[in-house]
């Protein structure tokens, strides 16, 4: 292994997949010990780390990454409506089909950087969310989203035996993927995709992103064509976003457009900001919170919000009730939206800056050798 | 032929008008605080709520049980009475009818100290910090604007009913001379056609002929010159930045009979007019007016069925493959200076 990886990286490695691999005990205490949740910690984990992959190592800010995303579910989808039910084909197809996607709107926004690559791969999958509502209902089924049923034609699946009858599930090998299962199998996806993560930030590939984000030009001036750098680095972390797509709809077998809309977009973004730009962990992070407070959240109503404030006297208590209700249930994007300009203004490091900043004030001083340290680059865009 | 074609050149100019008003306001911020503002939408968008305030405002009613009828069904017959009638008469009516423009009174001061306060609120600590933050944290003002306001007035389009004079069409063929009735164009449609010529005519006017004008054009060219002249350009970039957002303001007031707003209508414009600016060339002023009228009308030829028939769903895609082509072959955009964003 020494050769592979260095110690550092295995003992972070090792030590993220304990954790990983343990979360259904040690969310327990968190009320968030639930197979639905969890799998959506790792979903959104693995869609969280490849979009850092492009805007932590490179810089470019990509407004349309959820159109990979939904292009992942639907070719998903399809996948188990055309071949199989098995969940490994459904991956592979869907993640190829969204490479494709990724190569054919990155070689195009990729010619500009800054605000005119935000605004492209916005345009783009405003474009794709758009199409998936109107034109393209016979692939996408529009409004209503994307269904099995059990008249689905599934050639290879009838090679070897008959339709089951009722409602058809995706299963791997026979195998059943709800529950516990389905946490594991996508927890396995996700730490493969911090492996990738891992080896990609550490190898030379990594370091010519790296350069790319600090100084675009001077690399240019060095003799380096970076557009294939950056090419490969966005249809990396597009492959990434469809193979989280794909994972979705393994646990929920519904394929629907909203999932490309542009908030989809902004909410694996502020994972990102939230987490930790360019940090290994930061991204999961940032993505297991915003999906454990968005589930908490959300399931709040005025009268959870009362109990809460039973403390206080009745007409104190009916106001913080109508105020904190703006807050939470349906308008849990509000303060999704504040926590977004907070952290932007107060944080821009996210996570993991603030937990350097306060180590650094209570810890002893330490030589540059610390965990971490090289890898936390400042946030700075690519200019 | 001519007069199918005729129709659908009138029918982009509405869109347009919009596109071009916002991409206008978006790129009077960028060209002065180089601040690329994912919240301009945001600000269209309460605009139109402030027409929508309006009217609630005006058709404020009091409601009290008839003591003497009952309904056939024997509930009791409730008497609406709004207030501005019982308070101003027939004048309340038409305050009433015309509540859509006259809302424009309420939407500038609005619009103004709005946009002030998110300039010297917010953005105004972003000048420095890299341009990925600035897009940040102005997305997630839009987001927080959004939701404010469909906490407020509910997920639902809210319609806007226009003025009953302005209801009907313009019979535009007639008036040129050809056959009457052909080519009709809903008055409306004029209205806001005209409307945004003159706010555009207005915003160029006072930067071409005031004193006020020429010193935030000679900013926009170079700032740190202007400023060690002892003129203080930040305040008159501030209230550029309240001017773009007036005139977003007024897009939004005006458009609301056209489309009824909710809260996703500030995003469904601002990607479009994102791409506007792109296509018109990024910091150029006559670009964004002449890419916005631009892209609405071929947006409007694109959805004739005739076209659709080759190409389905070309009117959801026509904007983004002009962008894509302006973008390969003139990457700076249509009348884009040389140097601005060209990178």
């Amino acid at each position: 292994m020494a050769g592979f990886m260095s110690r550092r990286d295995l003992t972070l490695f090792v030590g993220f997949a304990a954790i990983v691999l343990l979360l259904p005990i040690l969310a327990a205490p968190f009320g968030a010990a639930y197979p639905d949740l969890l799998q959506r910690f790792m979903i959104f984990g693995i869609f969280a780390l490849g979009f850092n992959i492009l805007f932590g190592l490179t810089g470019y800010l990509s407004f349309g990454h959820a159109a990979f995303f939904g292009v992942g579910s639907y070719a998903a989808m399809w996948s188990f409506k055309l071949l199989s039910l098995n969940a490994l084909p459904a991956i592979i197809f869907a993640v190829a089909i969204a490479g494709v996607f990724a190569l054919v709107i990155g070689y195009v926004s990729l010619r500009r950087s800054g605000i005119y690559f935000s605004i492209l791969t916005l345009a783009f999958a405003q474009m794709c969310y758009s199409l998936a509502y109107s034109v393209l209902t016979p692939i996408t089924n529009g409004e209503t989203g994307l269904r099995m049923a059990s008249s689905d034609p599934r050639v290879l699946d009838r090679l070897f035996f008959d339709a089951p009858a009722g409602v058809p599930v995706p299963s791997l090998f026979g195998m059943s993927l709800s529950g516990w299962n389905g946490f594991y199998f996508s927890a396995v996806f996700l730490l493969a995709t911090f492996l990738l993560a891992m080896r990609i930030t550490n190898s030379p590939f990594g370091m010519m992103l790296k350069g790319i984000k600090s100084n675009q030009n001077r690399m240019n001036y060095t003799g380096f064509n970076t557009r294939p750098y950056t090419l490969t680095a966005f249809v990396i972390s597009g492959m990434l976003a469809g193979l989280a797509g794909a994972l979705l709809v393994v646990t929920d077998p519904l394929a629907g457009a909203e999932r490309m809309q542009w908030t989809a977009s902004g909410e694996v973004v502020l994972m990102t900001i939230l987490g930790g730009v360019g940090t290994l962990v930061g991204p999961v992070i940032g993505a297991w919170l915003i999906k454990y407070f968005e589930n908490i959240f959300s399931s709040f109503n005025d009268n959870v919000l009362s109990s809460f404030f039973s403390f206080l006297p009745d007409g104190a208590r009916e106001v913080a009730v109508t105020i904190a209700g703006k807050f939470v249930g349906e308008g849990w994007h509000l303060s999704l939206g504040l926590l977004f300009v907070l952290i932007v203004v107060f944080l821009p490091g996210g996570i993991m800056e603030g937990a350097r900043r306060i180590g650094a004030r209570f810890g002893r001083p330490r030589n540059g050798s610390r965990v971490g340290r090289q890898r936390e680059l400042s946030p700075t865009a690519a200019e | 032929m001519f007069d199918v074609l005729f129709l659908q050149f009138l029918n982009g100019l509405d869109k347009g008008s919009a596109y071009a008003l916002i991409a206008l306001g978006l790129t009077l911020v960028f060209g002065t605080l180089g601040v690329v503002n994912f919240a301009h939408g945001a600000l269209f968008m309460i605009g139109a709520f402030c027409a929508v305030a309006f009217r609630q405002l005006l058709t404020l009613e009091t409601v009290t049980v008839d003591p003497e009828k009952l309904s056939p069904w024997g509930a009791p017959v409730e008497i609406r009475a709004p207030l501005v009638q019982a308070w101003f008469g027939d004048f309340g009516a038409v305050l009433v009818n015309y509540s859509v423009p006259i809302s424009l009174l309420l939407a500038v001061p609005v619009m103004l100290a709005i946009g002030i306060g998110m300039e010297r609120g917010l953005i105004k600590y972003f000048y420095k910090r890299p341009h990925a933050e600035q897009i940040l944290v102005t997305f997630g003002l839009a987001i927080v604007l959004g939701e404010i306001i469909k906490a407020t007035f509910g997920p639902n389009p809210i319609p806007q009913p226009m003025p009953t004079d302005l209801r009907g069409a313009a019979d535009i063929g007639a008036w040129l001379g050809m056959q009457p009735g052909v080519i009709t164009y809903p008055l409306w449609r004029l209205v806001y056609f005209l409307f945004s010529l003159g706010v555009i005519a207005a915003v160029f006017a006072f930067l071409q002929f005031t004193t006020f004008g020429m010193v935030v054009r000679a900013g926009m060219a170079d700032r740190e010159t202007v400023g060690a002249l002892g003129i203080n350009i930040d305040r008159r970039f501030t209230i550029m930045f309240g001017i773009a957002a007036v005139v977003a303001g007024m897009a939004g007031v005006m458009y609301t009979p056209l489309l009824p707003p909710n809260y996703t209508i500030g995003m469904d414009f601002l990607v479009i007019s994102f791409v506007v600016v792109v296509v018109g060339g990024m910091g150029s002023l006559p670009g964004a007016v002449a890419a916005g009228f631009l892209l609405g009308i071929l947006q409007s030829f694109a959805s004739m069925h005739q076209l659709k028939a080759f190409f389905p769903g070309i009117d959801q895609v026509i904007i983004y493959l002009v962008a894509v082509i302006i973008l390969l072959v003139r990457p700076r955009g249509l009348l884009g200076r040389r140097g601005v964003m060209e990178a």
